[in-house]
């Protein structure tokens, strides 16, 4: 499936509450204060959710950045 | 409420939904989650978190999985005695903890079967040293440990149907969470159930209706040969229905019946189907007329003398569970299913029958409401009380908490909200250390009249101190609401003190949202109010209070 980073914006404030935060593919969890590993959970659940798709367990440790995510969904 | 979980998986997605759950059912609680896998540091050392935050519930969480890699590290020759081993350690464990928190409650999971590993497939039952045979025995021995344990709570696992996967082995993998965020969430509201229950929040009624509901078809209109039950058409899934309310019935839970019908052909299919399970002598009370169900709720209401939050209403007619909903808050109301086949399991699913507590007594209750009706209709013919209180022919026994009477006096703590003088709640546990401990007066009073038996109905514990005592618990029964048993118990206590040399008798009122009928007990009691809600009598002050009912020994 082809998403696009405007596609997680909502998922990522969504979970991580904060209504202003702005994500670019570059962003990584370093960047973000509220992004810790409980939240990283929750996000990788609500992206399965929201987009229906699920991801195996080295996609998500291959995760450097916003722009990882991406590229494994395009896969799906 | 304070809450600890401990587990050995990564819990503080538990914590997060559990802390959720408690709010969205409007529970305050305050949690302290242990670090993954510290739970025997926790329980050991004694200068522990654990302790310090002595908390009301622990939610002991031990992940099925983990339990299994501990089990594949066990000595193969060992392992047909690893469940036995895990229960000595768990139980050890539990005892450690009641050591040091007497009244905490330990609620404790079971292991899932979703985590067999089929090493020997289906031959399992065969080899005793299998890790299905062995998380089997367990299950069953952690069920025998709990029924005699006064705080270990062992708990379901397993959700009636599990349409969601219960783990996310990708995030077993990633971050050691062995449940996916929704069988978390199912757990959390199950355990808010749970703690709801023991604070006296239960459901103690069921009321039903009639035509579609306990069987197919229209009575008024199909007569009694043309109704569904038993072989006739949808008839089976009715019966099914009906035996496991009996079974309810059995259990303790009132049962009642609120129909639109014509009263006697309502009670047709009670008296003459022969498929029918429910008796007359089943439901509590009966009203069947055509006035609004709300109106007739409020009523039966009115009789058994509960909240409403303890009423489950069950009518397959949508609209009536509309207004019964927007005129009753807090009646609960299931959206029954259309189809009547799914009303059982939507209902067993729902599991809005959780209890924390089962004694013999339990199942007389019905009875019991039934001779209320019966009395209900006596004082209508009689218009002086004197009169009537005489009419009944009451007498009591008082007497000193006995073992026997342990579970329901523990009950009685939980139960009761209405005539509860400062609503503390204790355990059976909490009742034996009372009991045996000289510095409390205790009084469990039984009562009778001409119609039967009530049984244990009220219960009063005083603290002494020196020459003063203090009212610690006054509950009693609403079943028996002005029936001069308060005075009875009264005047009994003070007979007491006065015996033991104890001049002066302090209460106090501890109000609560439902407890405003004892708000003028005291004073009705003869005791003077020197500050808001505290009151004080001398022994030599005290005038006899009038009661009608015989004093029948202490036991």
């Amino acid at each position: 499936m082809q998403a696009t980073i405007d596609d997680l914006i909502p998922v990522f404030r969504d979970v991580l509450e904060n209504d202003k935060l702005v994500i670019l593919e570059a962003t990584t969890a370093d960047d973000i204060e509220e992004w810790d590993s409980l939240n990283h959970i929750y996000l990788v659940v609500a992206i399965e959710k929201k987009f229906g798709v699920k991801f195996t367990t080295q996609e998500i440790q291959g995760w450097k950045c916003v722009g990882d995510i991406l590229i494994d969904m395009s896969k799906k | 409420m304070k809450v600890v979980i401990l587990g050995n998986y990564a819990t503080q997605f538990f914590a997060k939904s559990l802390k959720n759950s408690f709010k969205l059912y409007g529970l305050s609680i305050e949690l302290y989650t242990a670090e993954f896998n510290t739970t025997e540091y926790e329980i050991l050392d004694e200068n522990s978190q654990l302790y310090k935050f002595k908390p009301d519930y622990i939610v002991w969480h031990e992940s099925t999985l983990g339990i299994r890699d501990a089990f594949y590290k066990t000595d193969t020759l060992l392992r047909s005695g690893f469940a036995d081993s895990y229960l000595s350690r768990t139980m050890s464990l539990v005892s450690e903890v009641q050591k040091r928190l007497p009244s905490v409650k330990i609620l404790f999971p079971n292991h899932s079967l979703t985590f067999n590993d089929n090493l020997f497939g289906n031959y399992f039952a065969k080899v005793e040293s299998s890790w299905r045979f062995q998380v089997d025995k367990i299950n069953y021995l952690l069920n025998v440990s709990s029924m005699t344990s006064n705080s270990f709570y062992v708990i379901s696992s397993s959700p009636v149907d599990t349409l969601e996967p219960v783990t996310d082995y990708t995030q077993v993998a990633n971050a050691e969470l062995h449940f996916t965020l929704s069988y978390l969430t199912w757990m959390s509201e199950a355990i808010v159930k749970i703690v709801q229950s023991f604070s006296g929040k239960f459901t103690k009624c069921v009321v039903l209706d009639l035509d579609n509901t306990l069987w197919g078809g229209i009575i008024g209109d199909d007569g009694v040969e043309g109704i569904q039950l038993g072989s006739h058409g949808v008839g089976k899934s009715f019966v099914r229905f009906q035996k496991w309310l009996k079974e309810l019935k059995n259990r303790g839970i009132i049962l009642a019946v609120c129909s639109k019908n014509d009263d006697q052909i309502a009670r047709i299919p009670f008296l003459e189907h022969p498929e029918m399970v429910l008796k007359m002598e089943d439901i509590a009370v009966f009203i069947a007329n055509w006035q609004s169900k709300a109106d007739n709720l409020a009523q039966i209401q009115k009789i058994l003398n509960i909240g409403f939050d303890s009423i489950v209403f069950l009518d397959d007619n949508p609209a009536e569970r509309d207004i019964v909903r927007k005129h009753i808050p807090g009646i609960i109301v299931p959206e029954l299913p259309e189809d009547p086949s799914y009303y059982l399991p939507f209902l067993i699913k729902e599991n809005i029958f959780e209890t924390t507590s089962f004694s013999a007594n339990d199942s007389e209750r019905t009875r019991q409401y039934q001779e209320e009706s019966k009395r209900m209709e006596l004082s209508s013919s009689i218009t002086n009380m004197d009169d009537f209180l005489n009419s009944l022919e009451m007498s009591a026994t008082l007497t000193s908490f006995g073992r026997p009477d342990y579970e329901r006096i523990s009950q009685l703590t939980q139960r009761s909200n209405q005539f509860n003088l400062r609503t503390v709640r204790y355990t059976t546990s909490d009742i034996a250390n009372i009991a045996s401990d000289d510095s409390f007066l205790t009084l469990a009073v039984e009562l009778s009249d001409k119609f039967g038996k009530y049984g244990l109905i009220s219960v009063v514990i005083i603290k002494l101190s020196g020459t003063d005592a203090h009212i610690d618990t006054w509950i009693m029964s609403c079943r028996v609401l002005k029936r001069t048993v308060e005075h009875m118990a009264m005047n009994h206590v003070i007979d007491i003190l006065h015996e033991k040399g104890i001049q002066t008798l302090y209460g106090e009122y501890l109000p609560t949202a439902k407890n405003k009928l004892v708000e003028t007990l005291l004073e009705d009691l003869g005791m003077t109010e020197y500050e808001n809600d505290k009151f004080i009598i001398t022994t030599e002050s005290y005038k006899k209070l009038k009661t009608y009912i015989k004093y029948a020994g202490d036991n």
